[in-house]
């Protein structure tokens, strides 16, 4: 059964058809990366799954269970969509972190605010998650005093400390500097090997083409080619996903 | 010299009065101030209209003007008794300020970036946890600086109290000068007023210096 089930997913903003219906899915340990050019939808969609939006139409269904359809969200109460966010995490493009707080209180904040543990077993995760991610020694920095790529694998211990089923990252290495995307996309990489189900939204065709168990290419709200990267990559089927790939993989 | 203790004494005895209003004002203004800052960033939009008139026609009028209808309003229009001095005194002051302090803190709140609620929101924090844990101590240091601002026009705002007869500490210094013919007491009272927003002064950069751990 896959993990993640996205069933036509329509979204509009006024009169704006930016999703035109999106359907894919995911097995467990699978990553997949969303590639495309801006304004194609990727970043949308990702906040549809994460709630930050709501679908006109579609379902999302998680291990079997729908979690969403777009007929009755207006019935949802604000607590069961709270719930239902813990299926997935998120990872900013801008980071996010809580600027008054160290490293260790942004991981521990919301878990323990959800009371998931008791204190001591939520501090002894975080730092597990910190060192997984190769911060142990800025445990008690605040996030002002760390670089751009610090800061964005604390936003990911931080996602990671509530178990999220499904981990996904919204063009996680844009707002770096070309130096500091390698250490982001390496905690990625490991997080792989580990078994973690992802959706990364990104730019970088490498990576993209190393990790990913599939791509999705989006154009203009749609999906215009999904497969494998060797697929996608070698082998583009639509003009559009070859227009595209000839345009990111140009050398200057 | 006795003469000047003498006077020191009355002073501090008007002053009194001032620190009163000014305590006072704070309490009641701040929490106020921050209910009409929600008022005027509703999503219902009569509310937020509604708010929005009512902060401009106080922030639009002179404070004493405020203070005497107020005073005298009730009595005049409705030919209801007049409300006790101080009483008036201090509905003036507590609405005018909440007016002028729910601006500082719609300012402040929406100078948080968008991001820190939804990073909030995806970790399953409630409304109410994300507002306290992570949005109000950003908000608070970003309005330091024009709080401290505001805080000082206050102390000497107080003086308009005068206006209705409220005895603070400019009525007692002009007491000399129709009683004495004294003048120096009048001038006196400006050191009054400078070393207490000095102390203001002082502690409002100590409540930055403590926030400046963090940048948002």
């Amino acid at each position: 059964m896959p993990i993640l089930e996205v069933n036509n997913i329509k979204k509009f903003f006024g009169h704006n058809e930016i999703l035109k219906g999106i359907s894919f899915s995911l097995e467990q340990g699978e990553v997949v990366s969303i590639i495309g050019s801006s304004g194609s939808g990727k970043t949308t969609l990702l906040r549809c799954l994460n709630f930050l939006e709501f679908a006109e139409e579609g379902t999302v269904c998680v291990k079997g269970e729908e979690i969403y359809n777009g007929k009755s969200n207006s019935k949802i109460s604000e607590n069961e969509i709270r719930k239902k966010r813990l299926h997935f995490g998120l990872v900013f493009q801008s980071f996010n972190l809580f600027p008054q707080y160290n490293v260790l209180k942004n991981i521990t904040l919301a878990p323990e605010l959800m009371k998931t543990d008791t204190p001591e077993k939520i501090e002894k995760k975080a730092r597990e998650l910190i060192e997984r991610v190769g911060l142990s020694e800025r445990i008690n920095h605040y996030p002002c005093e760390l670089s751009g790529g610090q800061q964005q694998r604390v936003a990911i211990a931080r996602a990671l400390a509530l178990n999220p089923d499904i981990l996904c990252f919204d063009e996680p290495t844009s707002a770096l500097d070309p130096e500091l995307t390698g250490e982001v996309l390496k905690v990625i990489k490991e997080l792989k090997n580990t078994g973690c189900t992802m959706i990364v939204v990104t730019h970088e065709m490498e990576f993209a083409k190393n990790v990913s168990d599939k791509i999705i290419f989006m154009a203009d709200g749609v999906i215009e080619e999904m497969g494998p990267p060797e697929q996608i990559f070698e082998n583009p089927q639509s003009e559009k996903t070859k227009a595209f790939l000839s345009k990111s993989l140009e050398k200057i | 010299m006795e003469k000047f203790i003498s006077v020191t004494l009355e002073l501090s005895k008007g002053f009194g009065m001032t620190l009163k209003i000014f305590a006072l004002t704070l309490l009641f203004a701040l929490p106020l101030g921050l209910i009409i800052s929600f008022g005027s960033m509703s999503k219902f939009k009569p509310l937020r209209w509604l708010t929005k008139t009512f902060v401009w026609i106080i922030r639009g009028t002179p404070l004493m003007l405020q203070l005497i209808i107020i005073y005298y309003g009730p009595g005049l229009i409705f030919e209801l008794d007049l409300l006790e001095r101080f009483t008036a005194v201090m509905v003036a002051f507590v609405i005018n300020y909440s007016c002028y302090f729910s601006e500082i803190f719609r300012g402040g709140i929406e100078a948080v970036p968008k991001g820190q609620y939804e990073a909030g929101q995806v970790l399953g924090m409630t409304k109410t946890q994300i507002f306290f844990k992570v949005i109000l101590l950003q908000v608070i240091k970003k309005i330091v600086p024009p709080m401290s601002n505001e805080v000082i026009t206050l102390v000497k705002d107080t003086s308009l109290a005068r206006i209705i007869a409220v005895y603070e500490v400019i009525w007692n210094a002009q007491n000399y000068i129709k009683l004495e013919g004294l003048i120096w007491p009048l001038f006196y009272t400006g050191a009054f007023y400078l070393a207490f927003s000095g102390i203001l002064t002082l502690i409002f950069n100590k409540i930055e210096n403590k926030m400046n751990y963090f940048r948002s």
